[in-house]
């Protein structure tokens, strides 16, 4: 023992490789940092730098002075209000109609057998793999006035006028949403799996019949997967630009619609600027929020978190 | 606590078959009200399917099963009323400790205080008191398996079962948790069912064993019985060490190896037999020593010494028959032992008493 204590004591010149060691370790540490510097460029081209632009013209007035104009002109305009008070209003009723239907189609989905499921899950997925653009507009050919939809509920007598299905917020609504679903059925799932089955076999031995064991048991060990799936729903609905654009017919404006508007009729960076800096900050609060009840991480990682 | 009387289970013909496969094949057993049963099997003997059938998780194909006077088979797992500990614990991992063992109280509509009662006192009797406002994850797997027992007995049920639930400990913890266990056992004297692969395990704790494979009950008796004699090939093989010699009949008793053996047991199996020989009830003979010479209530076989293998506590002799078969001797490596152990290639005179010289049945296993 007496000989060993002085390497302990503290890493002298005279240990052998030391210096060569940690060589090595610094040159793999080096190489590491290599692998991932074109993922950085890219974000910081891509992202960073753009931002920084949009957050810096969101400053500059016509004349290209300093001025705070743009987000005077938010806070005073109450057309402004509106926009943001759409935007949020759309964005909550997305995220709640695609928990009450998303909850359930994950749970009959985690409850099937392996093969059984994943066949399912690719009918959830086959959305994905279309144009979003193809999408919306499939559901403008459904829902218009002379639409699939309007057309068979005459013929078999169910309505007898054309219901206002589009250019209004239901029809962005039933488009979002369509939109919107696996993102928040994949999260939930991904917890609902990870459930241990025991759980429930010990919630039924202790007592609790199904609908208890359901609700004492299987809800709250899926919350985590139902928090991510509903951040990621919401958060995506607060910068959807298409659909309601396509399918609201000007009716629902929301702020992404608005940036548009001011660049593409208006030409006015500056305001466009505004308020992507004022979306981007309402998200990152919202995150900070919800950070606070759910692991974000768990978001990024689809609700597997052990 | 006031405790319910522990009830006895009868289970007469339980059967389950999954395609070809019997995974329980017309079991019937008697669990005495209040014993310790332990089900002792390989994996894939149908012990654990046994285990669910009694929890009510799995619905076997045809049976019977009562607790005390109750036909239950039909009832649904929220309806059996027993505590069962699980293999992984099952601890709900979003309730702290003492909203875990709370769980089967609340379902039951106990009052608030009477909860905070019964948890701190189930806490005690598992040696965690204090421990109610910890987080599941916070806890060692020892821990974890004692919070599991506080929930599975908290409600006072009348049947525990137990799934292994030392099997994920390390071998120390697991020592001492069989001797908790059954002290907790003898203090609460509820009818309890435990399933092992472990036979120590069930030789420690049991009052009595069901061994099981191929989905029947190949044995079921004392840990005592269950060892010294077994009724067929597997229960001695599954059970401690063995050597199995084959032997002809020879009048009252048995010839092996060419010698001529007594047997105790009048209760010899009928058929095709085997002489089992566990290492440790053999004894190295030494005529020179006055202590371990020859007695006469002995049987001697004469054997070649292959090989002599020191394990700490005992030293294991390989030896082999003058027909060629093999047998196995052990003995305490203490300092005199070890000083007189014989060598590799000596002939050694092994000493086994009529009363172990115990014949079974050679299923072939």
């Amino acid at each position: 023992m007496a000989e060993i204590a002085p390497a302990y004591a503290g890493v002298g010149a005279h240990a052998p490789n030391a210096g060569a060691l940690r060589g090595d370790a610094l040159r793999e540490r080096l190489a590491l940092l290599g692998l991932s510097a074109p993922a950085f460029v890219l974000v910081f081209v891509a992202m960073v730098a753009p931002v920084a632009w949009l957050f810096g013209l969101s400053f500059l007035a016509d004349n290209g002075s300093f001025s705070l104009e743009h987000y005077r002109r938010m806070i005073e305009q109450p057309s402004y209000y509106r926009i943001f008070l759409t935007t949020f209003h759309v964005s909550l009723l997305t995220t709640g109609i695609c928990i009450v239907l998303g909850y359930p189609l994950a749970y009959v989905l985690s409850q099937l057998p392996q093969r059984a499921a994943n066949l399912c899950l690719i009918a959830v997925l086959l959305p994905f793999w279309t144009s979003l653009l193809v999408r919306t507009y499939a559901w403008l050919a459904l829902l218009q006035r002379k639409g699939l939809i309007n057309n068979w509920g005459i013929e078999l007598g169910l309505w007898d006028e054309p219901l206002a299905l589009v250019h209004n917020l239901t029809g962005t609504l039933i488009g979002m949403v369509h939109i919107m679903l696996p993102f928040l059925v994949l999260p939930v799932l991904g917890a609902m799996r990870a459930i241990d089955r025991d759980y429930l076999k010990a919630a039924a031995n202790l007592g609790a019949g199904p609908v208890r064991a359901f609700w004492m048991v299987f809800f709250p060990l899926s919350m985590p997967g139902l928090l991510a799936g509903s951040l990621i729903v919401f958060i995506l609905c607060l910068g959807f630009y298409v659909t309601p654009a396509v399918l609201g017919g000007g009716k629902v404006i929301m702020v992404s619609n608005q940036i548009a508007n001011d660049i593409e009729l208006f030409f006015n960076w500056g305001a466009a600027s505004s308020l992507g800096v004022v979306l981007l900050v309402v998200t990152l609060l919202f995150l900070y929020v919800a950070s606070r009840f759910a692991k974000v991480d768990q978001v990024v990682g689809g609700g597997h978190g052990k | 606590m006031t405790r319910r009387a522990a009830v006895p289970i009868t289970i007469r013909e339980l059967g389950k078959s999954y395609g070809d496969v019997r995974a329980l094949d017309n079991v019937s057993l008697d669990v005495r009200s209040g014993e310790f049963l332990t089900l002792l099997g390989p994996s894939g003997s149908g012990k654990t399917t046994l285990l669910m059938v009694l929890a009510g998780f799995i619905r076997p194909d045809h049976g019977s099963l009562k607790f005390g006077d109750t036909e239950v088979i039909r009832l649904a797992p929220h309806k059996r009323d027993l505590g069962m500990v699980f293999q992984n614990y099952a601890l709900f991992p979003h309730m702290d400790v003492a909203a875990n063992i709370a769980f089967p109280l609340k379902l039951r509509g106990v009052s608030a205080a009477d909860i905070a009662r019964r948890v701190n006192s189930a806490l005690e009797m598992v040696k965690l008191a204090g421990y109610g406002t910890r987080r599941v994850e916070q806890l060692s797997g020892g821990q974890r398996q004692r919070v599991a027992l506080a929930r599975a007995i908290v409600f006072e049920p009348s049947i525990v079962l137990m799934d292994e639930p030392l099997s994920a400990l390390d071998k120390q913890l697991r020592e001492l948790m069989q001797i908790e266990l059954r002290q907790l056992h003898v203090k609460l004297g509820t009818t309890t069912i435990y399933v092992t692969h472990d036979q120590r395990e069930a030789l420690t704790m049991s009052d009595r064993i069901a061994v099981i494979a191929g989905g029947r009950v190949q044995q079921l008796d004392t840990p005592r019985a269950i060892y010294e004699q077994p009724v067929n090939r597997f229960v001695a093989e599954f059970i401690g060490e063995s050597s199995f010699l084959k032997v002809t009949r020879d009048g009252g008793g048995i010839r092996c190896g060419g010698q001529l053996l007594r047997v105790a047991t009048a209760a010899a199996p009928g058929g095709p037999a085997l002489l089992m020989v566990r290492p440790e009830r053999l004894r190295i003979v030494d005529d020179a020593q006055p202590e371990t010479g020859t007695r006469n209530d002995e049987n001697i076989l004469e054997a070649r010494v292959t090989e002599v293998i020191y394990q700490g506590d005992t030293f294991l002799v390989q030896a082999m028959l003058a027909d060629g078969s093999r047998i196995n001797a052990r003995g305490i490596a203490s300092a005199g032992a070890m000083a007189r152990v014989p060598r590799a290639g000596d002939t050694v005179r092994l000493g086994l008493r009529v009363e172990d010289t115990v014949l079974v049945a050679d299923d072939g296993g």
